[in-house]
C-alpha cells in the first residue's frame, strides 16, 4: 500500500468539502479532499442552488447572514461570482388565511434586531413577479437574496482549492479507517492516506462514515425532485416560494425555469442513486401552474433528485466529534445547505485550527443527534 | 389508471408484430405510438397512402405494410395512435400524453419497439435551414408526396439514401448531385462477408444494385469518396464546400442538402429503465443486452426491431413476433415448450434476415470523420456547444460524459442528447486516448418525450 501523509482529510468533494478544504488550505494546512466518484457528483450540482436567508430557521440565522454577506463578495473568495445574482427570494401568500403567519415572522424576526426579511402588498409583489397569479395576496421578501448557478459554483471552489494547494483525488471510495498514533489512517483499494484531522463532508454518506470513526448519529434521506424546462424569454428574476405549498419557482440565466420546493423521489444510498417520482411530482407542476399560469405549455427538458442527508430537526451537523479525536462533521444540511457553503467552510477552519469558533453553532452540535450512554 | 397485461411502445413492424403474436395468446395488450397511424417508419401511412399512385412509386416493400396494419388493426389489441410515452417507472407504471393529457397506465410487462434514428453527423452549417437528413425527407415524401422543389444534393452512406433517390426520382424530383462518403476499401472490407450475405437470399442485394443501376440511368451525377462536407450561406443554405479522400475539392450551388450516416438504435427508454446495453463497435453505437426471445437485464421489459440492433423490417417483426411469445409465457400461460415451437421457424427466419448485416455493417461502417468534426462545428444543437468546447474540458482530467453535460451544458435540452450522445463520446475517448465503448453516456433523466408543466399538472389528483 502506497501512503501519503497530510494535515487534513477531507472525506467528500460535495461544496461543503470543497468549501472546509479551501478555507483550511489557506489557513497553511496540507489537505487532501478524497471524493469516491467526482467532485461534485450528487446534490452539489443537483441543488436548486438557492441562496437564501429567508424563513430560515433562527438557529441558522447568524451565520446565514454571514453566509450572505460572503455571497455578495463570492468573487472576491473563489475568483468567480459564481452566477450569483440577488433579486431576491420571496414567499408568497396565496390566500388571505396564509398572511398573518408572515405577519408574525416579520414582527418576530423585527423583535429579533433582524432586519433582512420585509412584507411586501400585492401591488409590489406584482412589480416585483408580473407574471405571478393575481390572485396571490402579498408576501414576505429578503431583497439582498437570490439564487447562483450550482456548476459554475462548483467549478469555481474546485478552481479555487487548487490554487490554494488542495490535493483533490477522484475516484477514491473509502474501504476502511483505522487509528495509527495520532493519526487517522484511510484506506481506499491500495491507497492510504494518513492525517491526524478529518473532515466528515460526505453528504448522504456521513452517517456511514462517522459510523467508521464510532460515531453513530441518527440521519434521514431526502431526494429533493427537481424540473427544468426549455428556455423561456425573461419572465421572472426573483426566486418564488408559497405558503402551504411545495414549491421553489426561478428562472436561471439560461432562461430555463428551475422549479423545486422538495418534493421528494426515492433514494437508494448503496446504488448511490435515485429516482423521480412523477405522481408525487405533479403537484410541483401544478402548484407552478397555478402561480404562473402562463408556463401551463412550457415543455420539461429534464428531471432529476439529488441525495443528501436531512436531521431530525432539519439543522445541519457542524462540529467535533465528541468520540474520535480529529474528527469533524459537516454534513446533513436537509435541503438548505447550498447557501451556507462558504460560511461553513470558514466555522471548520475555525474549530480546526483556532480550536473553537465564536460563530454560533451550539445548536448544530452532532451530540443532539446521538443515543444517550446509559449511566453506569 | 387502467392495467394491463403488456404495454408496447411503437406501431412499427416490430410492435404491430408483437401485438398479434400476444393477443394470438390472450394477453391484454395496449399498443401507443405517436404517429397518427401504424406502420412506424418504413410504412408510415400505409393504410391511406397504399391504394394511390404515390404508394405504386413507393415500391412493393412499402405496399406490404398494408396487410400487416390490417392485421394489427384486427388483432384486438387496444390502440393509442398519437400518444407519447414519456417515463416509465418500476413495476411498471408507464406516463403517457395524448391530446395534451396526461395519464398513467400499469402493465405487467413491456415491449419497446421504438425503432431507431438517424445517426447525427455533425459538420460546419448542419444546422443552417435547408440542411436536413435523408429520413426526414422521406417522411415528408411518404405522408405529404412533398418533393423539393429545387434539385437536392444528397450526402451520406448507407442503402437509405439509396432507396429515397429512387423514391424522389419517381415522384418527380430532382437531384443535383451525390457525395457518396463512404470510404475507399470499405468494399474491400465487406467482400468477406458477402458469401454469409448471400443466405439471406440475394434479393436485398439485388434491390440495392437495381437502386444503384436507376440513379445511374437517370444520369445522376455521384462523386465518391467524399471525406469533408461544409454547408454555406446567410441564414440559409447556398452552398456547399466538399473534398474527397484522393483531394478533389469543388464550391457549388445548393439549396437542399439531405444527409444521412446511418441509423443507430433508439436507447433512451432502456437506459432510463436501467437495461443493460453494450457497444456496438461495427456500428460504434449501444445495443441493448438481450437474450433470445429479447428480453433486456430487467425483467420483464423487451427491445424488439431496430431498437434491438439494427435489423430491417423483416427482422424487427420476427423479432416483435418472438418477444410477444415469451410475453404470453410470463403472462397467459403459454407453455414454454409450445413457445419453442412456434419460435422455431421464426428464429430460423431470423438469423437468415440477419446475415446481411454484417455485409452491410462492414460496408457502411461510419467513416472516422463523422465523430471528429473541426473545433468551432456545433454539436449539441439545443445548447449551441460546439466541438471545441467539449474538446477542451475533455482534455482536462478524465471527465465522462456527465461531467462534460455539467462542465459545456451538452446534452442538457429538450433532445436529452440524442443528437450529441454518440458525438461526445468520440471526442472523449479521443482527447483521453481510451477507447469509445469505455467511455459511456448520458445518464438519461426523465421525461423521454418533452412534456408541459400543465400536462403534468393534469395527473396531480389532490385539490389545492
Amino acid at each position: 500500500m502506497s501512503t501519503a501523509g497530510f494535515d487534513v482529510a477531507v472525506v467528500g468533494g460535495g461544496l461543503h468539502g470543497l468549501s472546509a478544504a479551501l478555507h483550511l488550505a489557506r489557513a497553511g494546512r496540507r489537505t487532501v479532499i478524497l471524493e469516491r466518484s467526482w467532485v461534485g457528483r450528487h446534490a452539489s450540482s443537483a441543488t436548486a442552488a438557492g441562496v437564501r436567508t429567508l424563513w430560515r430557521d433562527l438557529a441558522e440565522v447568524p451565520i446565514s447572514l454571514e453566509a450572505m454577506e460572503m455571497w455578495h463578495g463570492i468573487a472576491g473568495i473563489v475568483g468567480d461570482d459564481c452566477g450569483f445574482h440577488a433579486d431576491g427570494q420571496i414567499r408568497v401568500a396565496e390566500f388571505d388565511r396564509d398572511w398573518p403567519g408572515l405577519v408574525e415572522r416579520e414582527a418576530r424576526m423585527r423583535a429579533l434586531g433582524y432586519a433582512h426579511e420585509e412584507l411586501i402588498d400585492a401591488a409590489e409583489l406584482r412589480r416585483l413577479a408580473p407574471a405571478l397569479s393575481p390572485h396571490c395576496v402579498g408576501a414576505l421578501i429578503a431583497r439582498r437574496d437570490g439564487a447562483a448557478d450550482p456548476h459554475r459554483t462548483i467549478a469555481a471552489f474546485r478552481r479555487a482549492c487548487e490554487a490554494a494547494g488542495v490535493t483533490i483525488i477522484e475516484g477514491c471510495g473509502l474501504d476502511a479507517v483505522e487509528r495509527h498514533g495520532s493519526d487517522w489512517l484511510l484506506r481506499s483499494g491500495t491507497r492510504g492516506f494518513t492525517a491526524p484531522v478529518v473532515v466528515n463532508a460526505a453528504g448522504a454518506w456521513a452517517g456511514k462514515l462517522a459510523a467508521l470513526f464510532g460515531d453513530e448519529i441518527e440521519l434521514g434521506l431526502k431526494a429533493s425532485m427537481m424540473i427544468v424546462t426549455e428556455r423561456l424569454a425573461p419572465l421572472l428574476a426573483p426566486v418564488v416560494s408559497v405558503v402551504g405549498r411545495a414549491l421553489s419557482f426561478k428562472q436561471s440565466d439560461q432562461g430555463t425555469l428551475v422549479i423545486g420546493g422538495g418534493l421528494q423521489g426515492a433514494a437508494d444510498l448503496d446504488r448511490q442513486s435515485s429516482s423521480v417520482d412523477f405522481l408525487n411530482l405533479a403537484k410541483g407542476a401544478r402548484a407552478a401552474v397555478d402561480l404562473f399560469p402562463v408556463v401551463g405549455d412550457v415543455r420539461i427538458a429534464r428531471s432529476w433528485t439529488g441525495i443528501e442527508a436531512k436531521t431530525r430537526d432539519l439543522l445541519p451537523v457542524i462540529g467535533a466529534s465528541p468520540n474520535a479525536p480529529g474528527l469533524f462533521h459537516v454534513f446533513g444540511f436537509s435541503g438548505h445547505g447550498f447557501q451556507l457553503v462558504p460560511v461553513a467552510g470558514a466555522i471548520l477552519c475555525d474549530l480546526i485550527v483556532e480550536g473553537g469558533t465564536q460563530r454560533q453553532i451550539a445548536a448544530f452540535a452532532p451530540e443532539r443527534l446521538m443515543a444517550k450512554r446509559a449511566a453506569a | 389508471m387502467s392495467e394491463i397485461d403488456l404495454l408496447i411502445v411503437g406501431a412499427g413492424p416490430a410492435g404491430m408484430a408483437a401485438a398479434v403474436a400476444a393477443r394470438r395468446h390472450g394477453l391484454s395488450v395496449l399498443v401507443v405510438d405517436d404517429q397518427p397511424a401504424p406502420g412506424g417508419q418504413i410504412w408510415r401511412a400505409v393504410e391511406t397512402v397504399a391504394a394511390t399512385p404515390r404508394g405504386a412509386r413507393l415500391g412493393a416493400a412499402y405496399l406490404s405494410g398494408a396487410e400487416r396494419a390490417t392485421a394489427f388493426r384486427a388483432c384486438g389489441a387496444s390502440y393509442e395512435p398519437g400518444s407519447q410515452l414519456w417515463q416509465i417507472e418500476p413495476g411498471f407504471r408507464a406516463f403517457l400524453t395524448r391530446d395534451g393529457k396526461a395519464r398513467t397506465v400499469t402493465a405487467k410487462a413491456i415491449i419497446l419497439a421504438t425503432g431507431a434514428q438517424e445517426r447525427p453527423v455533425p459538420f460546419p452549417g448542419w444546422t443552417l435551414p435547408g440542411v436536413l437528413t435523408v429520413g426526414a425527407a422521406q417522411i415528408l415524401l411518404k405522408t405529404a408526396d412533398q418533393v423539393p422543389e429545387k434539385p437536392v444534393w444528397i450526402a451520406g452512406s448507407g442503402p437509405l439514401p439509396l432507396l429515397y433517390m429512387t423514391q424522389l426520382l419517381a415522384a418527380g424530383g430532382k437531384i443535383a448531385g451525390v457525395l457518396d462518403t463512404t470510404p475507399i476499401g470499405r468494399l474491400g472490407a465487406a467482400l468477406p462477408h458477402l458469401p454469409r450475405a448471400l443466405l439471406s437470399g440475394a434479393g436485398d442485394l439485388v434491390k440495392g444494385l437495381a437502386w444503384t443501376w436507376a440513379l445511374k440511368r437517370a444520369g445522376v451525377a455521384v462523386i465518391r469518396h467524399v471525406s469533408e462536407l461544409v454547408a454555406d450561406g446567410e441564414g440559409k443554405l447556398q452552398s456547399l464546400r466538399y473534398r474527397t479522400e484522393d483531394g478533389r475539392e469543388a464550391t457549388v450551388p445548393a439549396e437542399v442538402l439531405l444527409v444521412h450516416e446511418g441509423v443507430v438504435p433508439s436507447i433512451h427508454a432502456p437506459l432510463a429503465l436501467g437495461c443493460a446495453v453494450e457497444w456496438h463497435p461495427m456500428q460504434q453505437c449501444y445495443v441493448p443486452t438481450l437474450d433470445a426471445w429479447g428480453e433486456t437485464s430487467q425483467a420483464g421489459v423487451f427491445v424488439a426491431g431496430d431498437g434491438a440492433g439494427i435489423g430491417g423490417a423483416e427482422a424487427a417483426e420476427l423479432r416483435g413476433s418472438l418477444a410477444g411469445l415469451k410475453a404470453a409465457v410470463k403472462l397467459g400461460g403459454l407453455a414454454e415448450t409450445a413457445a419453442n415451437d412456434e419460435a422455431h421457424p421464426i428464429r430460423r427466419r431470423l438469423a437468415r434476415a440477419l446475415a446481411l448485416r454484417p455485409f452491410l455493417d462492414a460496408l457502411f461502417a461510419p467513416r472516422p470523420q463523422v465523430f471528429a468534426p473541426a473545433d468551432a462545428t456545433i454539436v449539441c444543437r439545443c445548447e449551441e456547444v460546439t466541438a471545441g468546447d467539449i474538446r477542451a474540458r475533455a482534455a482536462l482530467g478524465r471527465p465522462g460524459p456527465n461531467q462534460l453535460k455539467a462542465f459545456t451544458r451538452a446534452g442538457m435540452g429538450p433532445c436529452q442528447g440524442r443528437q450529441c450522445g454518440y458525438t461526445v463520446m468520440h471526442i472523449v475517448a479521443s482527447a483521453q486516448q481510451r477507447p469509445v465503448g469505455e467511455v459511456g453516456f448520458y445518464r438519461v433523466r426523465p421525461p423521454l418525450k418533452p412534456v408541459t408543466l400543465g400536462e403534468l399538472a393534469s395527473l396531480d389528483e389532490t385539490a389545492p
